[in-house]
């Protein structure tokens, strides 16, 4: 396998690992019926490593690819303690976009937006991006400031958003029920074409499919049990099958990410909660766009196969169990139907919860921490999964230079004690 | 999953009637700390995976705080201990 200047696979030949995925291969697979390779190979556990990264999610997975995509490190461990994406990665609606409120923010996760438009064609692997626009409902005049503000703030920094009123919404979603009868009326949207929808799974497997490529071992079913700290320094991490010496760990985890933090003797003001989604029976297409409404709590799209996802704001109370509730999934439908009173007869097939760490300013804790080769990519509350490619990339880049990269710079551990916070509760807190 | 929260004034009651204050931290005392040493008390959290000691506001009950100890993966609720010297319930000071 060769690597080319941009980190992108050069044709391998037809043994190659892994096979390069094209149309001519499909049909020519498809007549022949060859079985395609394994996307990524198992590999025996080295008892040491370069860079050990817990959790194998789309961030953990993100920074072990440009780890070895744009820095040429690939000693390089992904420790899972389940399979692949079966975290947040797995859990969440899949909804990216970039039209958040503070200019750190919206830079941050604009940047992740156009890693996830060419990552198709970066991992060859078909991600499913459909940049179908995102709309944020305001139902209060003083919703409709905070979107005046954040699409004002989003034009500075180059992002396209624009505050629509409502004939624009009818004509964006009939579905919507936009009278001025309704208990929440809505009196305007943030409308941010860029944002859509993409698999989330594909974009987990094509990361460890280019990441496993370029030499980077996956270990699933590894669970971290400990982290071994001597003279301020990571010197190596205990797992479930055996322990690994290495000079650099990087927590990549969600939901667990205090459990980790805690075995490095690293206090992280994150707290846990669970956040419940559900998905119906699959309908005829008739949602073209992404919609979201903070004040009730709820975000819609309609996935490819027709199922519509419904997602929410976090639980009302910490928690590790990942057991869905009665109560939200009867708030849920109520909230979905004052929206679109059409979908009465739509049955839901299931619903699930993923874990949430949630920090004081919602926004996420990227870089060094006060033990020396432990790096953290923590805090991601309900918006990890969007800004899964440039964490990876900066994370990458902070492990690989020493340095903690521009872009992630106002998202230390240290913004806590300094009080120096990144808030960005009036875009993240429910909007997705 | 109906979770039961022990309330010292209107006995078992369902924890939808509750709000989540959070986990118990001791308050430094302002006039006494440094500014770091406060944001630590604002910010950080042991968000411990099992037993923890939280507070909760009967918002829809007597409108009083109480203190339950809760299993953070099970969500199980268990009196407070009594070698702590408090009832299960038993309001926040």
């Amino acid at each position: 396998m060769r690597v080319g200047t941009n980190g992108r696979l050069r044709s391998p030949g037809r043994s190659t690992y892994p096979a390069r995925y094209s149309a001519a291969g499909l049909v020519s697979r498809g007549l022949t019926n060859r079985p395609w390779p394994p996307a990524w190979r198992p590999q025996p556990m080295k008892s040491s490593y370069d860079v050990v990264i817990v959790g194998g999610g789309v961030h953990g997975l993100a920074a072990a690819y440009y780890l070895a995509a744009n820095h040429g490190i690939t000693d390089v461990a992904v420790l899972e303690k389940g399979y692949l994406g079966s975290g947040g990665s797995g859990r969440n609606t899949a909804i990216l976009r970039s039209n958040y409120l503070t200019p750190e923010g919206v830079r941050f996760y604009d940047r992740s937006v156009k890693l996830y438009q060419r990552l198709a064609t970066d991992l060859d692997y078909n991600v499913m991006f459909s940049q179908r626009g995102h709309l944020t409902l305001a139902h209060s005049d003083a919703s409709l400031r905070t979107m005046r503000w954040r699409a004002e703030v989003n034009k500075v920094e180059g992002v396209d958003s624009e505050v629509i009123g409502p004939a624009e919404i009818k004509r964006l979603a009939p579905f919507l029920d936009v009278s001025t009868a309704a208990r929440y009326p809505i009196l305007g949207a943030l409308w941010h074409p860029p944002g859509g929808i993409i698999r989330h799974d594909a974009v987990v497997w094509g990361y460890a499919r280019g990441a496993s490529a370029r030499g980077v071992h996956i270990h699933q079913n590894t669970e971290v049990t400990g982290i071994e700290v001597a003279g301020g320094r990571v010197r190596g991490v205990a797992t479930s099958n055996g322990d690994i010496a290495t000079p650099v760990v990087l927590n990549a985890t969600a939901g667990w990410s205090t459990l980790i933090s805690d075995m490095a003797g690293v206090t992280m003001p994150v707290m846990t909660y669970p956040l419940q989604a559900a998905v119906t029976e699959p309908v005829k297409p008739f949602l073209a766009t992404v919609i979201v409404s903070g004040t009730l709590h709820v975000y819609i799209s309609q996935t490819d196969r027709g199922e519509l996802v419904f997602g929410a704001s976090v639980d009302p109370f910490t928690s590790y169990s990942m057991r869905g509730s009665l109560e939200f999934i009867e708030g849920l439908a109520g909230h979905v139907l004052e929206l679109m009173p059409a979908l009465t007869k739509v049955r839901l097939l299931r619903q699930w919860s993923g874990l949430c760490d949630m920090t004081p300013d919602f926004s996420p804790i990227m870089g060094p921490t006060p033990v020396q080769g432990f790096f953290v990519d923590v805090g991601w509350g309900t918006y990890g999964f969007k800004a899964g490619p440039v964490s990876g990339e900066a994370m990458a880049k902070c492990i690989a230079s020493g340095a903690t990269p521009e872009i992630i710079a106002a998202f230390g551990l240290e913004r806590f004690g300094e009080g120096a916070l990144v808030g960005e509760k009036g875009a993240a807190a429910v909007g997705h | 999953m109906t979770i039961l929260l022990p309330c010292a004034w209107c006995g078992p009651r369902e924890a939808t009637e509750f709000a989540h204050i959070g986990e118990v931290a001791a308050r430094p005392d302002p006039g006494a700390v440094t500014p770091a040493q406060w944001r630590e008390y604002l910010y950080l959290r042991a968000n411990p995976c099992g037993w923890t000691s939280e507070t909760w506001y009967h918002r829809m009950g007597c409108r009083r705080f109480i203190r339950v100890e809760r299993h953070t993966e099970t969500n199980e609720v268990r009196p407070v201990p009594a070698a702590a010297g408090a009832r299960a319930g038993e309001p926040a000071p």
